[in-house]
């Protein structure tokens, strides 16, 4: 593996100038107040209450996850290509969708097997031919890039269903704010606190046609044991809207209520974070107790608008990432501005092959698997791993794609030996309303806190930092 | 509102409220038990803490014998105890977290606290009298705290009247539970009236429901039963008299059906449960009985409960 590519200190010794001022105000503050700030946060944090639930883990039902006072910079210049990049990306997103659900001029062209979106469980056959408001089908999405140098940004995966962190990259930025008031002084740093409206602005302007001029919008949250919970309350809380659960919801003759005190009031647009499976037991799966009876009816007839929309997951799938390039060059006729990860396809028995005799170098993820669980890194791995993983491969071939091990950038992160270079991701979020496509300047930079980890995930003992743009 | 919503401000005033009121029980209790046994007689007072506290019947599931320490560690820790201090306080704080956005910070913060507090300080239990007494006091002061932070922080809307009419609902039972675990010492007629052991009984229901004080400024005299029934249940200068209560839950019932332009049933029950005990006299509620009047009370303030729940929370 190449050495990874370190954003503050650049090969020769010097800084970058990014992180120019950073580095001056690091040399400036004695380790013993770092520390103690380092302490402050953790308790602004608890005190809070922002946690997160990890599955299968009774001791910590509630959790924090770890959040690191260095912030992670980009430059200004950085910025505006990866900005482009991702508007790009959605786009392209979007007009796949479309396509997919409709004519389906992608598969006719021969661009993407038949059988990759057939035979795949997150496609959605009930979106056949179904409209949605102005097209738009990703209204909120978290793409995770990385880097390996200084000019390119790769795209890990794209997170089309209900990509969460967002909570992460507002209170990460409140608490630093909070805490180190100096060092904002001494940069110009491009805020995040419009995110909020430009949620609801996006939102608001997907709900549907028989809505009224003011729409009602909600979110839905599967409910307080949900891991992400807390930044569903704090999302809605910012939005001034209702946080419903299933069970607050009603449909009647195709619209959607939510019960309140003085009686049924309409829903027009539902921000889910509820995934497709469990939103109409009617639909969905029948043993959900998390959804609402005839959500689907009311959503065909057009009276509700889901944001994230039905059947989404068929565009962030990692089999068809690894089609991400061709999609953006078909729809768009553009050159990606974001490369891919080259990918191996296990379900083609040329690429399978490979990865099998490789196995020891490569990256394997589940094709739908998220949070960091069920993954492979195979020169992290024990040789006995590897060979277990070998045997789910050779079983099922199609459940997998493999990536070879980059060397994710490093930033200076506080470790108890004090700063140390550790590896980060970052995830923005990208809003597409009716009339345009908004990126707020930053996003959730998560940290691989152990050394030499390249697992970011906070259910695998990753940890947060506060993304800053720098406004030049 | 959301009715969940509405249901969950309800019943975390609720279980904040009987936390509260489980916590002056044991202190009243403690300070009775520490009397000479000549000046207590022979009752047994954790079983009669545990009656007020509406835990006699599950309690000996658990246990075998009323004595400070099982009482104490039933009504304060055990978690087979839906109303033992730490599940009201966890209970509180699950219903915070579903309702945070209908929480000022300063709400959150008062449970959160109060819930970190819990783990991180009593998940033991308490080992002295003196834990205990740190531990009671921490009890009050979290109630103190958050109705102080409802008072002083919420808007004045539908979600600070759902939480008010928890915490009135929730102390008129309270009062009412106690006045019908005691209300034999508060007959007039009762033998050995104004003896050590009544005396004592008396301060301690006084204590109960934070009104030794004010009985005294109220009365201007030494503690007589009758005066105490009419403190607790007709006095409604009193906050933990039922009068009182029901002048609340009435009046917050009010400002709900004024601002949804509707009235309903808990409307016209409330009023009339607050008009009854407007137009009583202690005479006779003694000549009638005490013990029916407040078990007809307890039944009524039950009532309510089903009422609104059915009227607006679910």
């Amino acid at each position: 593996m190449a050495v990874a590519f370190d954003e503050m200190n650049d090969p020769g010794g010097d800084i970058r100038q990014a992180y120019s001022e950073l580095s001056r105000w690091l040399k400036e503050t004695p380790p013993d107040a770092l520390h103690y700030r380092r302490q402050e946060a953790e308790l602004l944090f608890r005190r809070i209450g922002i946690t997160f639930a990890v599955y299968g883990d009774a001791e910590a039902q509630e959790r924090l996850i770890p959040f690191d006072v260095i912030p992670r910079i980009l430059s200004g210049k950085e910025w505006v290509i990866l900005e482009k990049g991702l508007k790009q990306r959605v786009r392209a997103l979007n007009l796949f969708l479309r396509d997919i659900y409709h004519n389906r001029d992608i598969l006719r062209a021969g661009v993407i097997p038949d059988d990759l979106i057939f035979q795949n469980p997150v496609f959605r056959p009930e979106m056949n031919g179904q409209g949605v408001p102005h097209d738009i089908y990703v209204h909120i999405a978290g793409i995770d890039i990385v880097r390996v140098d200084a000019e390119d940004f790769i795209v890990l995966e794209d997170n089309a269903r209900t990509p969460s962190g967002v909570s992460y990259m507002l209170e990460n930025r409140e608490i630093m704010m909070r805490l180190f008031p100096d060092l904002f002084a001494r940069h110009r740093i491009a805020p995040v606190e419009r995110y909020p409206d430009e949620l609801l602005a996006a939102l608001c302007s997907v709900a549907p046609r028989s809505a009224s001029a003011e729409p009602t919008v909600a979110l839905l949250t599967p409910g307080v044991y949900n891991s992400a919970y807390y930044e569903h309350s704090f999302l809605a809380d910012k939005l001034g809207i209702e946080l419903v659960e299933g069970r607050d919801l009603i449909v009647k003759n195709e619209e959607v209520f939510m019960r309140t005190t003085e009686g049924l009031k309409r829903v027009d647009v539902i921000y889910r974070r509820v995934d497709d499976d469990f939103l109409d037991p009617l639909t969905f799966r029948p043993d959900s107790v998390l959804g609402v009876p005839g959500l689907m009816s009311a959503y065909a007839a057009g009276n509700i608008t889901l944001a994230n929309a039905v059947g989404t997951g068929i565009a962030d799938d990692k089999a068809i990432y690894s089609y991400m390039p061709e999609i953006v060059k078909f729809y768009l006729a553009e050159e990606p501005i974001l490369k891919n990860v080259p990918t191996w396809r296990c379900r083609e028995p040329r690429e399978l092959a490979y990865v099998l005799d490789n196995l020891a170098d490569l990256v394997v993820k589940e094709v739908h698997g998220s949070g960091g669980y069920g993954m492979l890194i195979g020169p992290a791995a024990t040789k006995a791993t590897i060979e277990a993983f070998r045997d789910k491969l050779k079983r099922e071939p199609e459940g997998f794609i493999a990536q070879p091990t980059l060397a994710l950038s490093t930033c200076p992160t506080c470790t108890e030996a004090g700063l140390a270079p550790r590896h980060v991701d970052l995830r923005p979020f990208v809003l597409t309303g009716r009339d345009r496509t908004t990126v707020v300047p930053g996003g959730l930079t998560r940290v691989a806190l152990k050394e030499g980890s390249l697992v970011v995930n906070s259910s695998q003992g990753g940890g947060t930092k506060d993304t800053w743009i720098l406004d030049e | 509102m959301l009715s969940r919503t509405a249901e969950n401000l309800f019943w975390l005033a609720r279980y904040v409220e009987r936390a509260e009121y489980i916590a002056r029980t044991i202190d009243a209790t403690l300070r009775v038990t520490a009397l000479p046994a000549a000046y207590i007689g022979k009752t047994n007072e954790w079983e009669s803490a545990l009656l007020t506290a509406g835990a006699s019947r599950s309690f000996y599931d658990t246990y075998a014998e009323a004595n400070e320490h099982n009482v104490v560690e039933y009504l304060s820790f055990n978690p087979a105890n839906p109303s033992s201090i730490r599940n009201c306080i966890e209970q509180a704080r699950l219903n915070s977290r579903a309702v945070r956005t209908a929480l000022t910070v300063e709400m959150w913060d008062t449970i959160n606290g109060a819930w970190i507090e819990l783990q991180e300080v009593w998940s033991k239990g308490t080992t002295s009298r003196e834990e205990l007494a740190r531990f009671l006091r921490f009890v009050q002061e979290t109630s103190l705290r958050f109705d102080g932070s409802a008072y002083r922080t919420m808007l004045r809307n539908d979600a600070y009247w759902f939480s008010r009419l928890g915490v009135h609902l929730e102390r008129a039972d309270n009062t009412a539970r106690i006045l019908d675990v005691k209300y034999h010492v508060l007959l007039p007629d009762e033998e050995q009236v104004g003896g050590p052991l009544d005396f004592y009984q008396w301060r301690s229901i006084l204590r109960a429901v934070s009104a030794l004080t004010a009985y005294h400024w109220v009365y201007r005299e030494t503690l007589k039963p009758w005066l105490i029934a009419d403190l607790l249940i007709l006095n409604d200068s009193l906050p933990r008299s039922l009068a009182s209560c029901y002048d609340n839950l009435a009046r917050n019932l009010d400002q709900i059906g004024v601002a949804y332009g509707r009235q309903g049933p808990a409307q016209r029950h409330a009023r009339g449960v607050r008009n009854r005990l407007e137009h009583s006299h202690m005479d006779d509620i003694f000549q009638r009985g005490v013990h029916e009047f407040i078990q007809e009370f307890i039944a009524d303030n039950a009532r309510l409960g089903e009422i609104i729940t059915k009227q607006y929370l679910v």
